[in-house]
């Protein structure tokens, strides 16, 4: 397929309420640079059901247009129905580029439509750049659990489309006034057409939803936390930086905490402001989901620990001592 | 049920060092191992035989010669019957030849075996890590595909699957076939016996090439690859640290908070 514009799409992604996820609006940015490099428009495509609000982020942000497809059968994210209305979108329209964020949406929805449109995917990007040589953009990405990093290019096919981890980029300040072009297409998807049927949802720890990858601080506890237990003085100090639990794999295979608050590889891929990283070793698994973050403390009691390598602050010593004198004194500097 | 399980022989690796002086991977002495989500998705499978009498596993790999290993550690746990899809010209294929490939050689694996009710794959291989095939086999054949399952169950002509989404699980129906790609579950693989690791190393592993099945070698290998790789370096995640080592714990407990607090993180 060849592109119709110059333009670059990014994929705005909405909760439940209509509102954009983080990921997106963190591509907005991005998406702005490398939108004006090659020469077209920045547009936020915004799927879903009453999305007025992701509207409004989506121009705030630095989109220069939004295309809406907002109906009944896109409240709850299905397979069938986002790929076909992304896809028509797509024929109508074809841009040079597409952005979408790599969450378990992005990395369900990104290889079917790239399949369906016969062009490349890179999946879970952490680097994004115009190869200067060809003007192709340049995917860069982490292969091997993170040991080895490998830079994409798709030449030929159009969109070129890549999927990019949540975390890496951070959201620009929101202009509230800004204003963009809003283009409201309809396109319905026939019942029929959407071939998987949803049951039940299920929200992790009664409804409190472990958001890993929107989270500005983790607080994160790995196999030196000891047991279940052990967790709680890093609750403790998590409630008082208003901050998410993570865990390492050690734990949640030890079946101390639920698997949805694991950052690797195998878990979820974070980038908060400031990450804790208490009696995690380190393992490079755990880096790959984690490195991107602004700040990383380490606290552990083994100095050979690899987690001090990337680490901002190490403090060598016993996280069960450290942790409730560092929660105390944050008290005291937030009180 | 009868199940196609596609896995991959990757490098573990959880033991892959950085040669310091070249700045490249040290693949000699890296063990071979059956792609971790994949042995997940043989144990779904699995699961699924041992709960509905009659069933059968086929487990599919495209790969070299050497793969042929991975296939018989499947056959020790639950698989019941092996093929290799193996072919210089299938060398090289990024995502999106490799399942056109898969496609392809699924519709021989069913003039062979029968139709399959479910397809699995493990969500991603630890060394490619894009978690593409699954969802693009999926569209190649046009079934419904559901990601990022823990869980899954066979009922009458359904599959009932649960998944990780982004407000924890979902559990969603879809009419088989289906494909179905696995993350991990709150149980692991089975162990084999020596019994069926005996059995599973006399088995005979059948070699698919382009030749034994319908396929368009332009969509395969490098040719069919949108994607090229420009270049891969090893990242340099090191940084420059500081350490903060106290007598006690509370001097080093204080010491970091106010670090924190002057440096305006918090």
């Amino acid at each position: 397929m060849e592109a119709k514009n110059k333009d670059l799409w990014v994929f705005i992604e909405t909760d439940g309420d209509g509102r954009a996820r983080s990921v997106g609006l963190e591509l907005l940015g991005p998406g702005r640079e490398l939108a004006d490099q090659q020469g077209g428009k920045l547009v936020g495509i915004v799927i879903g059901s009453g999305v007025d609000e992701a509207i409004k982020s989506a121009a705030a942000y630095g989109a220069d247009k939004i295309v809406v497809i907002d109906g009944a059968e896109y409240a709850h994210y299905t397979t069938d129905a986002y790929v076909d209305a992304f896809n028509t979108l797509v024929e109508k329209d074809t841009p040079t580029t597409i952005f979408i964020g790599a969450t378990n949406t992005g990395r369900d929805m990104a290889p079917r439509l790239a399949c369906r449109l016969k062009t490349g995917l890179t999946a879970d990007c952490t680097g994004l750049a115009i190869d200067e040589e060809s003007g192709n953009m340049a995917w860069t990405r982490p292969a091997f659990g993170g040991n080895l990093m490998a830079t994409i290019l798709c030449p030929d096919q159009r969109p070129q489309i890549g999927t990019v981890r949540p975390g890496v980029f951070k959201k620009g300040e929101p202009d509230a006034v800004r204003q963009a072009e809003i283009v409201q297409e309809d396109i319905r998807v026939p019942a029929g057409r959407i071939r998987t049927k949803l049951i039940e949802v299920i929200s992790e720890l009664g409804g409190a939803l472990v958001d890993l990858e929107g989270a500005e601080i983790i607080v994160s506890g790995g196999r030196g936390v000891g047991g279940p237990e052990g967790f709680e003085p890093l609750r403790a100090l998590a409630a008082a930086l208003g901050a998410t639990v993570g865990a390492s794999r050690a734990a949640v295979d030890s079946d101390w905490i639920p698997h949805a608050h694991q950052v690797g590889q195998t878990g979820k891929t974070v980038g908060p402001k400031l990450y804790i990283a208490c009696g995690i070793s380190g393992a490079i698994q755990h880096l790959a989901g984690m490195s991107g973050s602004d700040c990383i403390v380490a606290i552990n009691k083994d100095p050979d620990a690899p987690i001090f390598k990337v680490a901002d602050y190490g403090v060598i010593g016993d996280l069960k001592e450290i942790v409730p004198i560092l929660t105390e004194e944050i008290k005291k500097l937030k009180a | 049920m009868n199940m196609l399980v596609c896995i991959k022989q990757v490098p573990d690796t959880t033991e892959i060092k950085i040669n310091p002086e070249t700045n490249t991977l040290i693949r000699e002495g890296v063990p071979s191992i059956v792609n971790t989500f994949d042995a997940f998705a043989l144990e779904m499978a699995a699961r699924i035989k041992d709960a509905n009498s009659g069933s059968k596993i086929v487990v599919v790999s495209m790969g070299p010669e050497q793969a042929k290993n991975a296939l018989k550690e499947c056959l020790a746990v639950g698989g019941d019957k092996a093929y290799l899809i193996s072919d210089r010209a299938f060398g090289g294929s990024d995502t999106l030849a490799t399942s056109y490939i898969l496609s392809k050689a699924v519709a021989k694996l069913e003039e062979l075996e029968g139709k399959f009710d479910i397809i699995f794959c493990g969500k991603q291989a630890i060394d490619g890590d894009t978690a593409q095939v699954g969802p693009e086999l999926a569209e190649h054949l046009d079934y419904p595909q559901i990601t990022y399952a823990v869980d899954a169950f066979a009922e009458g002509d359904s599959v009932r699957v649960k998944r990780e989404c982004a407000e924890g699980y979902e559990v969603l129906a879809a009419k088989m076939p289906c494909v179905v790609t696995v993350t991990k579950p709150n149980y692991d693989p089975r162990y084999p016996t020596i019994k069926t690791k005996m059995a599973a190393n006399r088995a005979q592993i059948p070699v698919l090439t382009s030749q034994d099945f319908e396929i368009d070698l332009q969509h395969a290998g490098l040719k069919g690859s949108p994607t090229k790789v420009k270049k891969t370096f090893t990242p340099n995640l090191q940084k420059d640290s500081v350490m903060i080592e106290e007598e006690t714990c509370e001097a080093a407990g204080q010491k970091l908070a106010k670090l924190l607090g002057d440096a305006g993180i918090i």
